[in-house]
């Protein structure tokens, strides 16, 4: 049996446990042997894209040896992913990198490329938009950036259309940044604000009812800025433990 | 950065334009094709700038032209001073050149009695605004037609009475001129010619009545052949506005008789670019903007917010690489999504760079702040530290700390079981 550790970002673990339960369901079954590698911490985004490089080689070589002996690393959130997949490269040997770059999925992606799941018997009857955060866009190719001339597709999509009763309604600008940008939303609060609330506006006139994502940072900066927001990560959807409580 | 005071104007604007961009990309079937061809190119250029210059040079040479090399800003003013002084020239008309922008040219010869009219209808708007380009392509985006109005001390503001105004102004001033400066956006180093794209053909008037052209290009402008003029023209304009084509791409090969052509050519710092695997790929820049329109952090501030002459991530790039002291803080005004880098017709990896900046940025300023995201991470190391001061944070009521992420915002709340703690329980 292939052995998955779950690498549960920091904030999703600490605010969102939710969603690293979903994950961790879905993945199990599938078939898969779960492991939560009990001593992750972060995966050291903020501060390698705040400038703090030695800080962030020190993470990234925890987050290997935490991480280097299993078959996949997963995890809900495609901006830590794609922080471990792709800018390790400037913190890790060549050799390390390469390990981490190939085993390391962000859940939504493992499940359409790796699992291919073609059905999950679950429904969820409500409207949702969908907010393509950048990173899972433009890095992971979750979905096909409005930027280039390439054929669409999108893997959230698709997974979301297995789910019976969901519709996903038109969000203008579906593809902008939301604003957060990790500590961008500290050191430049205002630009970040007004991104967020232009987010919002867009999600209100889309009139569905949740903001889904597949980035809880994302979210979680939305959700800040109007706490009345209800936001869902995809995978509590195609769990079908959106209405449970933790 | 302040959001710009009329942000949903503007952003909508410069997402128009990205959108036009867009479908005008998308009319090519090989455009991503394109842009690999092109960024090769000039990848390759930049790192045979030597022997591509000199082939440059000597055809240029045995074409008429007469070719200088500046050091820096301040020697490439002087040449242009030199050049006007041998030819008793007071009065310039100049076309668009952020090169000039970059040297300060206008103030330096103003202050030495030139009179220098910048005749882009954009630039031409802030000039008279006594302000910078907000913009490279589009210099007075960040200016309504009502202020142009006011601007041009005129009642109308309809943009077509607007441009034949300035147009009428104009033409008194490229009839009266002694010499037309413009910039460069190629080189073309097989033909010793260069090209210089306008959509108002301002820069073709100047150099047609005018008796000396004074052309000024930085050194990253060369490329090889006039195949690979082929491939640039095809991304320029339709990555910067989303037309075909800019209305006028002239190739100045050699000057008309009894004319001269004068042509600077400048490093100012771009030579120290290159070599450095990480940084050098910003001079493969064709200074179309689009990335620009489509950065949702320049789309909410405008130009005037960036404190480098050349705004948005390109800018940004550029400034901390000229100097990362004075405009390193730039290169941490972007989310990082990664849109300029979709979007670069010659895929420099913007954001990339952007984030290798904050790196040398940190490694030569140091902040007050900085001791606590070291201490963060430090605790971040040590596994069983975080979690007891994970389990301390929840104890604490979200009164008191609903707002650390600061004003106008609530923290999330932290969950009464962590996943952890809920995975241990299984």
């Amino acid at each position: 049996m292939k052995r998955v550790a779950l690498f549960i970002p920091c904030f999703v673990d600490t605010v969102y446990p939710r969603v690293g339960v979903a994950t961790l369901r879905i993945l199990q079954k599938e078939g898969f042997e779960v492991i939560y590698p009990k001593n992750q911490t972060c995966c050291g985004q903020p501060f390698f894209n705040s400038g703090f490089v030695k800080e962030a080689k020190e993470l990234a070589e925890k987050f290997y040896n935490d991480f280097k002996d299993y078959d996949y690393i997963v995890a809900p959130s495609a901006s830590c992913i794609s922080m471990v997949k792709h800018h390790y490269k400037d913190l890790l040997d060549a050799d390390k990198f390469r390990e981490i770059n190939k085993k390391s999925f962000e859940i939504c992606e493992f499940l359409h490329d790796i699992v291919k799941i073609k059905s999950l018997n679950v429904s969820f009857n409500h409207t949702i938009a969908l907010h393509q955060s950048c990173h899972g866009l433009r890095e992971l190719e979750l979905a096909t950036p409005s930027e280039l001339n390439l054929p669409y597709q999108n893997k959230i999509e698709n997974l979301l259309n297995l789910v019976d009763g969901l519709e996903i309604l038109p969000l203008a600008n579906a593809q902008e940044c939301c604003g957060f940008g990790g500590t961008f939303s500290i050191n430049e609060s205002e630009v970040s604000k007004k991104m967020g609330q232009d987010k919002l506006a867009n999600f209100k006139a889309s009139g569905a009812e949740y903001l889904v994502g597949y980035d809880n940072s994302c979210l979680m900066h939305l959700a800040s800025l109007e706490p009345e927001l209800k936001t869902l990560h995809v995978i509590e959807i195609l769990a079908g433990v959106a209405d449970e409580s933790f | 950065m302040r959001v710009f005071n009329d942000d949903k104007w503007l952003n909508e604007s410069l997402n128009f334009v990205r959108h036009k961009r867009d479908l005008a990309s998308k009319k090519l079937d090989n455009w991503e094709y394109l842009r690999e061809v092109a960024s090769n190119i000039k990848a390759h250029t930049i790192t045979h700038l030597d022997s591509y210059l000199e082939e440059f040079e000597a055809k240029a040479l045995a074409n008429g032209i007469k070719v200088h090399w500046a050091v820096d800003a301040k020697e490439h003013n002087k040449i242009v001073e030199s050049i006007l002084k041998k030819h008793n020239a007071k009065k310039i008309v100049k076309s668009k050149s952020m090169l000039t922008e970059e040297c300060e040219l206008n103030p330096y010869l103003e202050n030495r009695g030139y009179e220098v009219i910048d005749t882009d209808l954009g630039e031409r708007i802030v000039q008279l605004a006594k302000q910078r380009p907000s913009h490279i392509v589009l210099p007075a985006i960040h200016l309504k037609k009502e202020q142009v109005a006011t601007i041009f001390n005129e009642q109308n503001s309809d943009p077509t009475y607007l441009t034949n105004i300035a147009r009428v102004r104009l033409r008194e001033h490229f009839e009266s001129c002694d010499a037309a400066i413009t910039g460069v956006n190629f080189a073309v180093a097989s033909e010793g010619a260069f090209v210089v794209c306008t959509n108002e053909g301002n820069a073709d008037l100047g150099t047609s009545l005018a008796n000396v052209h004074i052309a000024v290009m930085g050194i990253e402008k060369i490329i090889p052949n006039m195949q690979d003029l082929g491939v640039f023209l095809t991304l320029l304009a339709r990555s910067a506005t989303g037309q075909d084509i800019t209305t006028y791409s002239s190739i100045f090969k050699k000057p008309s008789r009894g004319k001269e052509i004068h042509l600077i050519i400048v490093d100012n710092g771009r030579s120290q670019m290159l070599g450095d695997e990480k940084f050098e790929g910003a001079l493969k820049c064709i200074r179309c903007g689009a990335c620009m329109n489509t950065c949702p952090v320049f789309r909410r501030v405008g130009g005037h917010e960036y404190n480098y002459v050349i705004p948005g991530p390109i800018g940004s790039n550029l400034g901390s690489s000229r100097d990362i002291k004075e405009y390193g803080k730039l290169a941490f005004a972007s989310t990082l999504c990664g849109s300029c880098t979709a979007v670069c017709p010659v895929k420099i990896n913007l954001h990339e760079q952007l984030v290798a900046y904050r790196g040398v940025y940190k490694s030569q300023v140091k902040e007050s702040k900085d001791r606590y995201y070291k201490l963060t991470a430090k605790i971040l190391t040590k596994p069983r530290v975080y979690r007891s001061l994970i389990k301390l944070a929840k104890y604490m009521p979200h009164w008191l700390y609903r707002g650390v992420w600061g004003k106008g915002r609530v923290a999330p709340k932290l969950a009464k079981k962590s996943f952890k703690d809920y995975y241990e329980s299984l």
